[in-house]
């Protein structure tokens, strides 16, 4: 087991390698600089500002610099929000996007596995075809439609429930969740109705029922340790695509993420910020991914059995 | 008075193509303290009828018409769900064909085993976890503590379908339905689960229905057979009347199948064929680094125009052996030499060349072709590959090997999924042939067939053999089967030759424990000797 976990962190470290000098010099070569500003700037100046950041090097030397400081753990000073390192800002918008991934997260197991399941008991009845057509609409809304549509509806109709802001008023968290887990939602829940019409079907369900279990402790207790497994390894997936993905949310809501951020920086040029992020997420994702395969192996007594061997 | 009474029993399935009728008017009963047999092929209705009883075919599309089944006073088919699931796991248990699918993997064994008990409220769990470990004993797992924990993959078939046994005869049922329990299992293992199943029913007095495909599986052990055929009960009685005065000719046709032929009588003085010289097939492990030894040094001829039957048990390594005398396995170490050519030793076109002379035949004909070419493309595949015909003389030649194999040549255009299991095989049989080889590698070509079909195969293969002299290492676990066909027999244990010698001197003398081992595991003895008394007195 642990020699699986340290291979595969090892494997990371070339993919996170990739990612960031593919970005650095990406971003090096779109047009501009993150001094250049409609405002005319005086040459001394802005030479003196390229020097203090280290930008009039050449570009491999500021690679290298770059890649010194990393390993230290130093994401790099900010170049648009002068006095702040890359590293505070991630660290105050983080705990703000993290927790709205996490209630999208909650938000989207809930309902997509109770659907899923729900479809899987009866397939190809109205009880299957109605909560996968809407999981269908779900995946194809986009939250930059489905936000303003449920903004309308609850908060400005309905008048439920706040429109904007994160901890502000009682209740403002809960369009936002809803609207960044609702894609989630629908695609756990095909990913749990074919993994339980899978397991459905297998020969041990039959023997679950010839014992004579009631049909609910036949669904709970033997189809849906099996059923699920595909679920959970999606789930490592969706909380880092969660984490990324949520600056549309964030900006329809005026949630102070770090999704704007991001967005922000890639306008301004704002080299380390915009690698800063980048390399944080892409950390976040592969670590997200290694945690669910080792859930998903876990679970199967199988595989658990092979690390226990290896490990 | 019967345990279980079924009477008029009719179940239907309604499907988009209008309606089958899968059991109709099925009437037989079940005494206590006795084990009656349900017999038929695949389609009979034998399944169905039985399942039917516990409410366990899904409805829809299902469908039960008529009848009744009565069981301890009650009509199974007129209980509600919510009664009928009190019965199912404690009055009446179940256990089913494939031991591998039928436990959850995902749960403990004991888990598992000790679940009946507390759904059906009789034990609390410490009871039940007492009762489980006494009953794992009984039904001759060992280690009974350490297997309660154990997960159903880190058993083999046969200890999984003792764990089944003793999970259905934990809440002390009075009637347990085998459905083929032991179809899925090796020759030996079958008749160590059959014994188990035999003497748990005499000890504790219970009503077994037993289904099975297989006529020489139950005639050691049933009190009663109930013989079916598309639907219909044809014949039921005791077996001593089945065996010896079968009145309906499907039930003749089923004794006559089961194999009993004398062995062939052996051809000394040919020439030698192929031989392998200390042949070493291994496989990589992965969870070791010691080899899978599949092939473990085995040095064995073949005769042309004979038959070697090669036994074993699955993992004996008999397959891996077959595949590489054709080189479709890699060898490790040793020599193959087919008629004096090495064929480790040859390049790409000496090998397709020799390829042309040697054939296959696969066990599982639904697999083995391909489903979306027709017979007639699957044919002309290795004709025209071959070089065997032209163009122009394709026809004629897929005509002539219809005609050999015995399908009727309108069928050229259709498919794969159009054809019956014997068909399919007689498919891959005429595909083998295309290239006129000397020599067939066939594994187990009859082991997926119903019993029927079983013959018709086997009997084309003889008649194809004495037609163009070919010579065959035919791949079974089934000795009946191998003594019907083969002149001499070779035994594999765990990759290693245990035994070769002529049919008749390995199956009246086997030198080695482990072949005495799998003689005595051949079941029904007793229909074989009520066939052959019945052969010498002059019937068909």
């Amino acid at each position: 087991m642990l020699k699986f976990i340290f291979w595969r962190l090892l494997q990371a470290i070339p993919v996170i390698f990739v990612v960031i000098t593919a970005t650095f010099f990406l971003v090096r070569s779109a047009p501009g600089g993150p001094f250049d500003s409609e405002k005319a700037v005086l040459p001394e100046v802005k030479r003196a500002l390229e020097a203090q950041y280290k930008l009039d090097l050449p570009l491999h030397e500021q690679y290298l610099a770059y890649l010194g400081d990393l390993t230290n753990g130093d994401l790099g000073p900010s170049f648009k929000y002068p006095g702040r390192s890359v590293n505070e800002i991630l660290g105050s918008g983080l705990p703000v996007t993290a927790e709205l991934g996490l209630y999208a997260l909650s938000f989207a197991l809930l309902i997509g596995v109770l659907a899923g399941v729900f479809a899987a008991l009866r397939p190809n009845t109205r009880q299957d075809y109605i909560p996968m057509g809407m999981a269908m609409i779900g995946i194809c809304m986009p939250s930059f439609l489905l936000g303003p549509l449920l903004v309308l509806i609850f908060g400005i109709y309905l008048d439920w429930l706040p429109i904007a802001g994160w901890g502000d008023l009682p209740g403002d968290k809960i369009l936002p969740s809803v609207t960044l887990g609702s894609a989630y939602a629908a695609y756990i829940a095909r990913l749990s109705r074919a993994g339980m019409l899978e397991i459905l079907s297998q020969d041990y369900i039959r023997t679950a029922r010839a014992k004579g279990l009631p049909e609910w402790r036949v669904v709970i207790q033997h189809a849906l340790r099996g059923g699920l497994i595909p679920v959970i390894a999606f789930l490592g997936p969706a909380f880092a695509g969660l984490l990324a993905g949520s600056f549309v949310v964030e900006t329809i809501f005026q949630i102070p993420g770090l999704g704007r951020f991001y967005v922000q920086a890639a306008f301004n040029r704002d080299y380390t910020m915009i690698l800063g992020t980048t390399v944080f997420l892409s950390t976040l994702i592969v670590f997200f991914n290694l945690i669910s395969d080792v859930i998903a192996a876990w679970l199967n007594p199988r595989l658990r059995a092979q690390f226990k061997g290896s490990a | 008075m019967s345990l279980l009474n079924v009477n008029d029993l009719s179940v239907s399935f309604v499907t988009r193509n209008g309606t089958t009728e899968a059991v109709k008017n099925v009437s037989f009963s079940v005494e206590a303290k006795s084990i009656t047999a349900v017999i038929g092929e695949s389609g009979s209705g034998k399944s169905v009828s039985c399942y039917a009883l516990l409410g366990l075919i899904p409805q829809p599309p299902g469908r039960i018409d008529s009848g009744t089944a009565e069981f301890n006073g009650q009509d199974l088919l007129a209980l509600s769900e919510r009664d009928l699931r009190g019965i199912r796991g404690s009055d009446i248990a179940m256990i089913f064909q494939d031991p591998m699918t039928c436990l959850n993997p995902y749960m403990r064994i004991g888990e598992q085993l000790i679940e009946p008990l507390l759904v059906h409220g009789v034990a609390d769990k410490e009871t039940a976890t007492r009762r489980a470990i006494e009953l794992l004993d009984e039904v001759g797992i060992h280690n009974p503590e350490s297997a309660m924990k154990a997960y159903p993959f880190e058993f083999s078939g046969g200890m999984r379908q003792r764990v089944m046994i003793a999970m259905a005869l934990i809440t002390e049922p009075k009637l347990l339905i085998a459905d083929e329990p032991t179809t899925a299992l090796d020759v030996t293992i079958q008749a160590q689960i059959l014994r188990l199943v035999k003497s748990l029913q005499e000890k504790r007095d219970i009503g077994v229905l037993f289904i099975s495909h297989d006529l020489a599986v139950v005639s050691d052990i049933a009190d009663r057979i109930v013989v079916m055929e598309k639907g219909l009960v044809v014949e039921q009685g005791a077996p001593a009347d089945i065996f010896t005065n079968a009145q309906h000719p499907y039930t003749q046709k089923l004794l006559a199948a089961i194999p009993s032929g004398a062995p062939p009588e052996p051809d000394s003085g040919r020439e030698t064929l192929i031989t392998t010289t200390n042949l070493k097939t291994y496989f990589m492990s992965e969870n070791s680094d010691e080899p899978i030894k599949a092939v473990d040094d085995v040095s064995l001829s073949i005769q042309r125009g004979e038959v070697l039957g090669l036994v074993g048990e699955s993992g004996s390594g008999k397959s891996t052996f077959g595949r590489s005398l054709l080189r479709l396995t890699p060898i490790t170490d040793g020599h193959v030499s087919f008629d004096g050519t090495d064929v480790g030793k040859l390049d790409r076109n000496n090998l397709k060349a020799l390829r042309r002379r040697m054939q296959m035949i696969f066990q599982d004909p639904y697999a083995s072709l391909n489903p979306r070419m027709t017979v007639h493309d699957t044919l002309a595949e290795p004709l025209l590959l071959h070089n065997i015909v032209d163009r122009t003389g394709l026809d004629v030649a897929i005509r002539e090997l219809m005609d050999n194999v015995g399908l009727a040549r309108g069928f050229t255009k259709k498919y794969p999924h159009e054809f019956s299991g014997g068909q399919r095989q007689r498919i891959a049989i005429g595909r083998a042939l295309a290239t006129k080889p000397e020599f067939i590698v066939a594994d187990e070509p009859v082991s997926a067939l119903d019993v029927t079909i079983q013959a018709q195969i086997l009997d084309l293969l003889k008649d194809l053999k004495d037609e163009y002299g070919l010579t065959m290492l035919f791949v079974s676990h089934d000795l009946a089967v191998i003594r019907q066909i083969a002149d001499r027999v070779a035994v594999l244990y765990r990759g290693k030759l245990e035994e070769v010698g002529n049919t008749s001197d390995v199956f009246n003398s086997p030198q080695t424990d482990y072949t005495q081992q799998l003689l005595a595991a051949i079941p029904g003895k007793s229909a074989v000797q009520h066939n052959m008394a019945g052969e010498g007195a002059g019937q068909s």
